[in-house]
C-alpha cells in the first residue's frame, strides 16, 4: 500500500515537474485532398497567413499549413528543412542566409507602437522621442511629470506618478524591433542591445501582447510597447513619436507605408531592411516587415513553384485582408522587386521554380 | 484503495497440471510487465542524459558561475541561473505555506466534520480545482486576481510600511499585483486540491475503531485530530506535501502570467520574479543562438535536480519514521 502510494507519487512529481509544456499557438489549417505546403514560423503574421489561406484554397485548391511556433523555430525548421518555407519578423543577415542557401523577401509590414496608461490624458496626446524612450526604458526617467517628458507636452497636465516599465518577457519579435529601434537613436541603449529578449534593466515582464497590455491597463503610469495590430484592434492608448524627419505622428496604416515608402530595400541581403527612422514626414519610427525564408535549391520543384505561386496570388488579391487585420501592404514596387528576385530559387534543373505573369 | 495479493492462489489442493501453452503465455506476460516497467526507466535515463547534452554548452561557458549567478543577458551572451532558482524555490515554498494549513482544513472537515449533505459538494468542488487548466489559473490570476490583489492586499501593506525599514524594503514593488507573492497565492491554490484530496483519502484509511476508541476516552474532537488521526497519516502526508511541492515547482503557465518575469534576485515579496520553468516557457522558441538554448535547457536539468532532491528528501523522511 505505501509502496504504491510512494510509487504514484514518484510518478506524479516527474509527471508535474518535466511534463508541463508551453502551449504552442497551432495555426493548423485542415489537410487538403490537393496539393499542401507546409510553412512554419513568426506567431505576428499567422492570422494573415491563415487568412490568405483560406481565400485561396477556395480559389485554387492549394491548402496551407502554418504553424505559429515562433520566429525562432521557423529559422530552425526552414535550416532542417521540415518545412517549405519558415516565416521570421526577424530578417537573417546576408551572411547567414549565403550559409544555408536561403532565399528571404517580405510579406507584410507592421510596427511596435508604445501604449501608456495615464489618467486624463488622450490616446495620442503625449509626446515622446527615441531617446526620452531609452531614458525611461532604462529607468533613468522615473516620474511622468520630470521636465525631460514636460518640455516636449507643454500644456499637457502630466500626473506625479512614478513610470512603471512593461516589457515583453518572451522572446519576441515585437521586442527586437522596439529595441533595435532604441538602439539605432539612443546611444544610451548601447549597453542592452537589440535582440528578441534582453536584459531589461528595469520594469516588469508580460506574456505576449496581451500580457504586456494586461499590465499597463492595470497600472496607472505604466508604459509598454505592442505591436501595432493588437494595439488598433483592442483600441490601446498610444503615444506619438518623433521622426527621423522631426515630426510628431501617429501610427496608423498611412504612417507605416510612408515609413516602408522612403527605404532603401537593396541596401541589404533578402531586403533585411528593418524600417527604423526612415526619412519622410509622415513615416512611423518603428517599423518593420515579416518575412518568408526559403531554400535556394528546392528538391522538389512543385513544391517551391505551390509557395511562391500562395505568395504571388496574396500580393495581388491579398491587400484588401491584410489591412482588415490591420497589417500594412507592401508598396507596389516592392512586390515587384521581390516577384523578380525568386527568379534565384530553382529547382533540380536550375531553372527558376516560379515565373511570375507579366504584372 | 485496493488491497494487492502478492501471493500466489493457496496451493491446498493438488494444481492440476498446467498446459504448455498457460505455461509460454505466462512468460510472455512477464515479459511484457517487465518491458512496461523498464521503458519508463528508460526515457526516464534518456531525459536526463539529453539534457545533460543539450545543457553542456552553458555549463562549459559558465562552469560553477552558472549556479550562482544571478545574470541573464541574451545580448551579451552571459547566462546564470541563481535567479530563476531563488525564484523557484521562494515561489514554491511559499505556495507550499499557504496550501498546507487549508488542506489540512478541508481534509479534516470532509472527514471529521461534515454533515454528510455538505461531503459530496465540497469534495467535488476541490476536485474540480485540480481539473482546471493552468492556462486558465494564469488569465484569472493576471486580470481578475491581480488588480483585486494590488487594490485591497499590496497598495495598504505598501502604504502602512514606515519609511526606512526592514518591512518597507521586503514589500515594495509595481502596485499592480504582478509579483513573487501574487504568484505564491496562485500555486497555492493550484496545489490545494492535489494535497487536500490526498490527505482525505489518507484519513479514511484510519480504522474506525482506532478513532472511536479515542473519543470513547472522551477526548475531544481537535485532541483526536491532533493526537489520532495526524499522527496516524504522517508517513502519507509527507508523500501529499511532496506532491504538491513537485507540482510547484514545475509549474510553468500560472506563473509566467502572474509573477512579473524580471531576471535577477527577488528583493521583495511584491517584486517581480522569474521561475526556471516560466523563464523556459518564455524564450525557448525564440532561442536561436546556441548558448541561449543551451542555458534554458541547463535550467530544464537543474530543476530536475531539484525535484529529484525533494523526492529523495520525502523518501528519506518517510524511512525514518518508518522506523520509530
Amino acid at each position: 500500500m505505501r509502496r504504491k502510494i510512494i510509487l504514484s507519487l514518484v510518478a506524479c512529481l516527474a509527471l508535474s515537474a518535466c511534463g508541463q509544456k508551453t502551449d504552442k499557438k497551432g495555426e493548423a489549417a485542415p489537410a487538403a485532398a490537393g496539393a499542401q505546403i507546409s510553412g512554419a514560423g513568426a506567431s505576428f503574421p499567422a492570422p494573415l497567413y491563415a487568412k490568405w489561406a483560406e481565400a485561396q484554397k477556395a480559389e485554387t485548391g492549394v491548402a496551407l499549413n502554418y504553424q505559429a511556433i515562433g520566429s525562432g523555430g521557423g529559422i530552425k525548421q526552414i535550416k532542417a528543412k521540415t518545412v517549405a518555407f519558415g516565416a521570421s519578423d526577424k530578417p537573417l543577415k546576408g551572411e547567414e542566409l549565403d550559409a544555408d542557401g536561403l532565399a528571404q523577401f517580405p510579406t507584410v509590414i507592421g510596427g511596435v507602437v508604445p501604449i501608456v496608461n495615464l489618467p486624463d490624458i488622450q490616446p495620442g496626446q503625449l509626446k515622446l522621442t527615441g531617446p526620452l524612450l531609452a531614458d525611461i526604458f532604462l529607468g533613468k526617467v522615473k516620474k511622468w511629470n520630470e521636465p525631460a517628458i514636460a518640455a516636449l507636452n507643454a500644456g499637457v497636465k502630466l500626473p506625479n506618478l512614478p513610470i512603471t516599465v512593461v516589457h515583453r518577457s518572451d522572446g519576441s519579435g515585437t521586442s527586437f524591433l522596439f529595441t533595435s529601434y532604441l538602439t539605432a537613436v539612443a546611444p544610451q541603449w548601447a549597453s542592452v542591445g537589440a535582440s528578441d529578449a534582453v536584459k531589461w534593466p528595469t520594469g516588469q515582464g508580460g506574456k505576449g501582447n496581451d500580457g504586456v497590455s494586461g499590465y499597463v491597463k492595470q497600472t496607472p503610469g505604466a508604459i509598454g510597447y505592442v505591436e501595432y495590430a493588437y494595439a488598433k484592434q483592442n483600441g490601446l492608448p498610444h503615444a506619438s513619436l518623433q521622426n527621423a524627419a522631426g515630426k510628431f505622428v501617429d501610427p496608423t496604416a498611412d504612417s507605416f507605408s510612408a515609413a516602408a515608402a522612403g527605404a532603401d530595400w537593396s541596401k541589404a541581403p533578402g531586403f533585411g531592411t528593418l524600417l527604423i527612422n526612415q526619412p519622410g514626414e509622415g513615416a512611423w519610427p518603428i517599423t518593420g516587415a515579416t518575412f518568408i525564408l526559403m531554400h535556394k535549391a528546392q528538391a522538389d520543384a512543385a513544391t517551391g513553384k505551390a509557395v511562391l505561386a500562395f505568395f504571388d496570388r496574396a500580393y495581388s488579391t491579398g491587400d484588401a485582408a491584410a489591412s482588415e487585420l490591420a497589417y500594412v501592404p507592401l508598396p507596389a514596387d516592392l512586390k515587384a522587386k521581390v516577384r523578380a528576385s525568386w527568379a534565384t530559387i530553382v529547382g533540380p534543373d536550375g531553372k527558376p521554380v516560379f515565373v511570375p505573369a507579366a504584372q | 484503495m485496493t488491497v494487492t495479493a502478492d501471493t500466489a492462489p493457496a496451493a491446498a489442493a493438488p494444481a492440476p497440471p498446467r498446459s504448455a501453452f498457460g505455461a509460454a503465455f505466462d512468460r510472455g506476460f512477464e515479459i511484457l510487465c517487465f518491458s512496461a516497467a523498464t521503458f519508463l526507466l528508460t526515457a526516464l535515463g534518456g531525459i536526463v542524459v539529453s539534457l545533460v547534452i543539450g545543457g553542456w554548452p552553458a555549463f562549459q561557458t559558465f562552469g560553477l558561475n552558472f549556479f550562482v549567478s544571478a545574470e541573464w543577458d541574451p545580448v551579451q551572451e552571459i547566462y546564470g541561473a541563481a535567479g530563476a532558482v531563488t525564484g523557484t524555490l521562494v515561489s514554491a515554498t511559499l505556495a507550499l505555506v499557504l496550501a498546507l494549513p487549508l488542506s489540512l482544513g478541508i481534509a479534516i472537515f470532509l472527514v471529521e466534520l461534515c454533515p454528510p449533505i455538505l461531503r459530496r459538494p465540497i469534495g467535488t468542488a476541490v476536485e474540480l480545482l485540480a481539473g482546471i487548466p493552468s492556462i486558465v489559473y494564469g488569465m484569472w490570476g493576471l486580470f481578475v486576481f491581480a488588480p483585486w490583489f494590488a487594490k485591497h492586499v499590496q497598495m495598504p501593506i505598501m502604504m502602512s510600511a514606515r519609511p526606512g525599514t526592514l518591512w518597507e524594503t521586503i514589500t515594495t514593488g509595481v502596485p499592480n499585483g504582478a509579483g513573487i507573492l501574487s504568484a505564491s497565492i496562485i500555486l497555492a491554490i493550484m496545489i490545494l486540491p492535489f494535497i487536500a484530496a490526498t490527505m482525505r483519502e489518507l484519513l479514511l484509511t484510519i480504522p474506525a475503531q482506532v478513532r472511536e476508541s479515542a473519543y470513547g476516552l472522551g477526548s475531544t474532537t481537535f485532541e483526536v485530530v491532533r493526537k489520532v488521526s495526524l499522527p496516524y497519516i504522517r508517513t502519507g502526508a509527507i508523500g501529499a506535501v511532496m506532491l504538491g511541492l513537485g507540482r510547484a515547482l514545475g509549474e510553468t503557465m500560472a506563473v509566467t502570467f502572474i509573477i512579473g518575469n524580471a531576471h535577477g534576485f527577488p528583493t521583495s515579496i511584491f517584486a517581480s520574479g522569474s521561475t526556471i520553468a516560466s523563464t523556459i516557457a518564455n524564450e525557448f522558441a525564440e532561442a536561436t543562438e546556441e548558448l541561449h538554448a543551451a542555458s534554458l535547457i541547463a535550467l530544464g536539468l537543474v530543476l530536475f535536480v531539484i525535484t529529484f532532491a525533494v523526492l529523495a528528501l520525502a523518501r528519506l523522511l518517510i524511512g525514518r519514521q518508518q522506523h520509530t
